[in-house]
């Protein structure tokens, strides 16, 4: 409730409505004790007096009824009529939404089609309807302006409804025993209230205009009681002889509705959690840079090297040191491995090279990002794009995800083309059906006119793949592109990916969670931990004689397939978090061999025979009779 | 050994094409009949890709959807109607994403305290009492209990969903994928704790996942499911080592393993068949390299021959 009233009070605009809207509110609640004039007491000798006259601040209306008076008692009862309406809207909305989205099938057809049904008539004529049915009067308007407005609730909350009924703690709650109408109360609704406030904050005005104008027609509050809508009523006929009758309430209802406005926008704003999560914040085109302390300089003729890289996310006051100095390098051809937990960093230090980690929130503070020599961290957007995708190509895991699902495979795979070079419609179909042959995707010729859902999931990550080789690339980065994939279909990718580099000499990036893989597809390997490279070197060296305890660990607690049934070595505790990072080892509290040096000052990467690396002072010395298996 | 689960030709079928009145355009079959034991103690590891029906097979067991036809028996009752409330404390879930397996909104101690209150009808000190003694079987903390879902791990969301199956008292756990969505490093405590807790409570555990590796390290016997049936079954330590459907070789086959050569297994068409036109004959033989006429013509039964475990193959393969 808190980080609530912080975050809406960010929001300058809606503090400025809130604020407003409590002053019209205290004045509303105020007006029977405040001194003023009787509301409807006439007094036809002092007729039309106009504003900052003797006795009446805002002048007299046609009967030389006091103008402050009724307009404090109208908005009194436009707000109480505006919310009532409000709340009875939303909950009988809820009601109803809430049963059809938990229920579903006819339950949900049957109610859903009868509240299309009321959202096919306009508003104002189905509000007109009502009252001429029920009789004209405030009472009848309020329902009217409920019942025009259940609709709107009713969808908005069965949409949100079907959701949460499809989550798992819904069956959970069923297996507990507990009966539906009690998973609706305790289980559901809790998790739609925001939905509700939000659909509220948003409407109350809206709801007040409505009153207003029926009030406006004469079918809302009768004479002699005024409200914001009659009053303007009463006054149409003297608009242009005394205008001040109709500013005076017109100007109280632009006032409130902007307030109620301003103020519901900003508690959706906070409220939303997709909005909270920064989805209104728009991501920078390339990663935002500030490195302090020397660069390195390009060295030795590595295709791609990566040099004491440094990528934080900075959210609010805490820093998350998500890569914390790493080196790689790739030559061309060769497969490396990047492999770790999740938090371990892997997707950033990907993500880094090209400049595609989302800023804000995160900033690349050191290191360097050499491509032919060429140092990527700091060069222009324009430079960036032209590598993107051109020599430099990404497969993620989500392929569902990447692609488009509005357009066919084929318009995207031209759509890669053409960003970086001119190609005619004859030949770029003709590039695409070529890739998806290559990609060993069958019928390539009826296949790219298929749309992304109409594939499987391992045909997707084909089209995947087909994209990233669409410009040619050098580099590919693959960003754990088999995790989501069954094991037949891991298999045959991964075939395709060892045959690609092995024919046209990409380099590839692999990053992955599975040593497995690595030991089928990497010639070398790096393993991460907390951010940095807690040991490098060639695959075949590093599976057989792990040096480092985490490796080890990490690899005794994945079960191989052919090993039979076995209780597993466990890793005991979790990682740390990448925002409070030890000042030594940050594998210290999980290991084995931990001493009191290891906590007292940061490891550095040290040589551990001719091609390995390791983080470690304590390295595991593998006995060789392990390794040779 | 006495059965603690008994499945008797249970099948589901969904119906495609819904109309507001009348029958439906179609009905695809989720899961073909399936006859399957479960002994008391044992854990039967289920395997198959995604779409082979195993998600439909385990909700039909705890009673969150109702079978199509067939039964369920649990320690020798019949279980008719599909109520959650009367499979809950015979027979619980534990799911696959812990985090959104537990309500944001509810503090661990109401999730906890949930199964007692509703299934076993607990005062408040007795359901104290439970929840002490699950959590410390659990490994977990008592001051967790006054938390928030979002303020824990995935291991820890874990153990959470594994204490809230345990407090219904059931004697069979439906694991669904419990470790797929955690780290490997965790993976392996949740394993251990569920092996832990199994011989303390003496559990039955049907466990669900699509890694190989993981069912085999936990299973004492294996089903491979294809395309909603049961193609394997047959002890752990044998089923993946001298498969006798080709499909299950073709799965032992595509596992990465450290130090096997990197080939894929199989050059065709790998596309499952369509669920609205189910093939004639086995459902595997468009992949299957030892297809002949037989395999179009005719499913094949589930048998063992040869003392050998049942599979469904007119032509398996031999040790």
């Amino acid at each position: 409730m808190s980080a609530f009233l912080r975050l809406l009070s960010r929001n300058r605009l809606a503090l400025g409505g809130l604020i407003v809207l409590v002053i019209v509110v205290i004045l509303a609640l105020l007006t029977p004790v405040l001194p003023l004039k009787p509301p409807n007491v006439t007094d036809t000798p002092n007729r039309f007096l106009p504003p900052f006259s003797e006795g009446a601040i805002l002048g007299t209306d046609h009967l030389g009824r006091d103008l402050l008076s009724r307009l404090m008692w109208g908005t009194r009862l436009s707000l109480a009529v505006g919310f009532a309406a409000a709340v009875i809207a939303a909950t009988i909305g809820a009601a109803i939404g809430i049963i059809a989205g938990y229920y579903g099938g006819r339950t949900d057809n049957v109610i859903m089609r009868g509240v299309d049904m009321l959202m096919a008539f306009p508003y104002i004529l189905l509000a007109l309807a009502i009252v001429a049915a029920l009789g004209p009067g405030l009472m009848n308007a309020l329902i009217a302006v409920a019942a025009v407005n259940i609709p709107f609730f009713a969808r908005n909350i069965r949409g949100v409804t079907v959701g949460i009924a499809n989550k798992e703690f819904v069956d959970a709650a069923k297996l507990a025993g507990m009966s539906d109408a009690k998973i609706i109360v305790t289980e559901v609704l809790p998790n739609v209230i925001p939905v509700i406030v939000i659909a509220m904050s948003t409407t109350v005005g809206w709801m007040i205009l409505e009153t207003a104008g029926l009030s406006f027609l004469g079918l809302g509050s009768q004479p002699p009681r005024a409200d914001l809508g009659s009053m303007l009523g009463e006054a149409r006929s003297a608009l242009i002889t005394n205008p001040h009758t109709s500013i005076v309430p017109g100007l109280m209802i632009l006032v409130i509705v902007m307030a109620i406005n301003l103020l519901g926008d900003g508690v959706r704003d906070a409220l939303d959690p997709r909005l909270k999560s920064g989805a209104l914040s728009r991501p920078m085109p390339a990663t935002m840079v500030s490195r302090t302390g020397p660069i390195p300089q390009p060295e030795g003729c590595d295709l791609l090297a990566v040099r004491d890289l440094k990528t934080q996310f900075h959210v609010k006051d805490r820093v998350y040191k998500a890569v914390g100095g790493v080196d790689l390098s790739l030559k061309p051809g060769e497969c490396v491995g990047l492999i770790g937990e999740s938090g371990s960093g892997k997707s950033v230090t990907a993500l880094s090279i090209m400049g595609l980690v989302a800023s804000p929130p995160g900033v690349i503070t050191g290191g360097a990002v050499h491509y032919r020599g060429e140092d990527l961290v700091g060069a222009s957007y324009e430079v960036l794009r032209s590598l993107r995708g051109r020599h430099v190509a990404y497969i993620f895991q989500d392929p569902q995800a990447t692609l488009h699902p509005l357009y066919t495979v084929g318009d995207q795979l031209i759509e890669a083309v053409s960003s970086h070079r001119r190609i005619g419609r004859d030949e770029g179909r003709a590039h695409a059906i070529d890739l998806l042959k290559q990609v060993r995707i069958p019928n390539a010729e009826s296949r790219i006119d298929s749309y992304p859902h109409e594939l499987s999931g391992g045909m997707r990550q084909r089209v995947g793949i087909a994209m990233a080789l669409a410009n040619d690339p050098e580099i590919i980065i693959a960003d754990e592109p088999t995790t989501a994939l069954d094991v037949t279909v891991q298999a045959q990718i991964l075939t395709l990916l060892d045959d690609l580099r092995r024919d046209r000499g990409l380099a590839i990036l692999f990053i992955t969670h599975d040593f497995g893989v690595v030991a089928q597809l990497c010639d070398r390997v790096a393993v991460m931990y907390a951010g940095r490279i807690v040991e490098k070197g060639p695959t075949d060296a590093i599976l057989n004689a792990p040096a480092h305890p985490y490796t080890s660990k990490l690899m005794a607690c994945v079960p191989e397939l052919g090993e039979g049934r076995r209780r597993l070595e466990a890793i005991p505790g979790l990682p740390p978090g990448v925002d409070q990072l030890p000042q030594g080892c940050a594998f210290a509290d999980r290991c084995h061999r931990v001493t009191e040096a290891c906590r007292e000052r940061a490891i550095p990467l040290e040589p551990h025979g001719a091609e390995r690396s390791v983080r470690c002072i304590h390295p595991v010395e593998a006995p060789r009779t392990e390794a040779a298996q | 050994m006495t059965e603690a689960l008994k499945l008797t030709g249970l099948s589901k079928a969904f119906p495609v094409g819904k109309r507001l009145f009348g029958p439906p355009r179609a009905l695809v079959r989720a899961v073909q009949p399936v006859d399957l034991v479960v002994q008391k103690g044992e854990t039967l590891g289920i395997v198959g890709e995604s779409g082979c029906g195993k998600s439909t097979l385990a909700r039909m067991l705890v009673g969150l959807l109702e079978p199509s036809s067939g039964r369920i028996e649990i320690e020798g009752e019949p279980l008719d109607n599909a109520d959650p409330a009367v499979f809950g404390k015979k027979i619980q879930y534990v799911f696959q994403d812990p985090i959104s397996s537990l309500n944001p909104r509810k503090t661990i101690r109401q999730i906890m305290e949930a199964p007692l209150k509703h299934l076993h009808r607990m005062g408040p000190a007795a359901r104290a009492d439970r929840i002490a003694e699950i959590f410390a079987a659990v490994n977990l903390r008592e001051e967790f209990l006054d938390r928030y879902p979002h303020e824990f791990s995935g291991g820890q969301a874990q153990r959470i969903g594994i204490a809230r199956a345990l407090a219904a008292d059931a004697r069979i756990l439906i694991l669904d994928e419990p470790v797929s969505a955690l780290d490997v490093s965790v993976q392996a405590q949740v394993l251990n704790l569920l092996a832990d807790l199994k011989a303390q409570f003496g559990l039955t555990y049907l466990f669900i996942s699509h890694d190989l590796a993981v069912v085999e390290a936990v299973s004492d016997r294996i089903a491979v499911l294809y395309f909603g049936a049961v193609v394997e079954v047959g002890p752990a330590v044998e089923i993946f080592a001298n498969p006798r459907h080709p499909y299950t070789k073709l799965l032992a086959d595509s596992a990465p393993v450290v130090g096997r050569a990197l080939k894929a297994p199989e050059g065709r068409e790998t596309e499952l068949p369509d669920p609205e036109n189910p093939p004639e004959g086995c459902a595997f033989r468009a992949r299957c390299p030892r297809a002949t006429a037989l395999c179009a013509a005719e499913v094949p039964p589930l048998t063992g021959e040869g003392g050998r475990h049942p599979a469904a193959c007119h032509h398996p393969l031999e040790a």
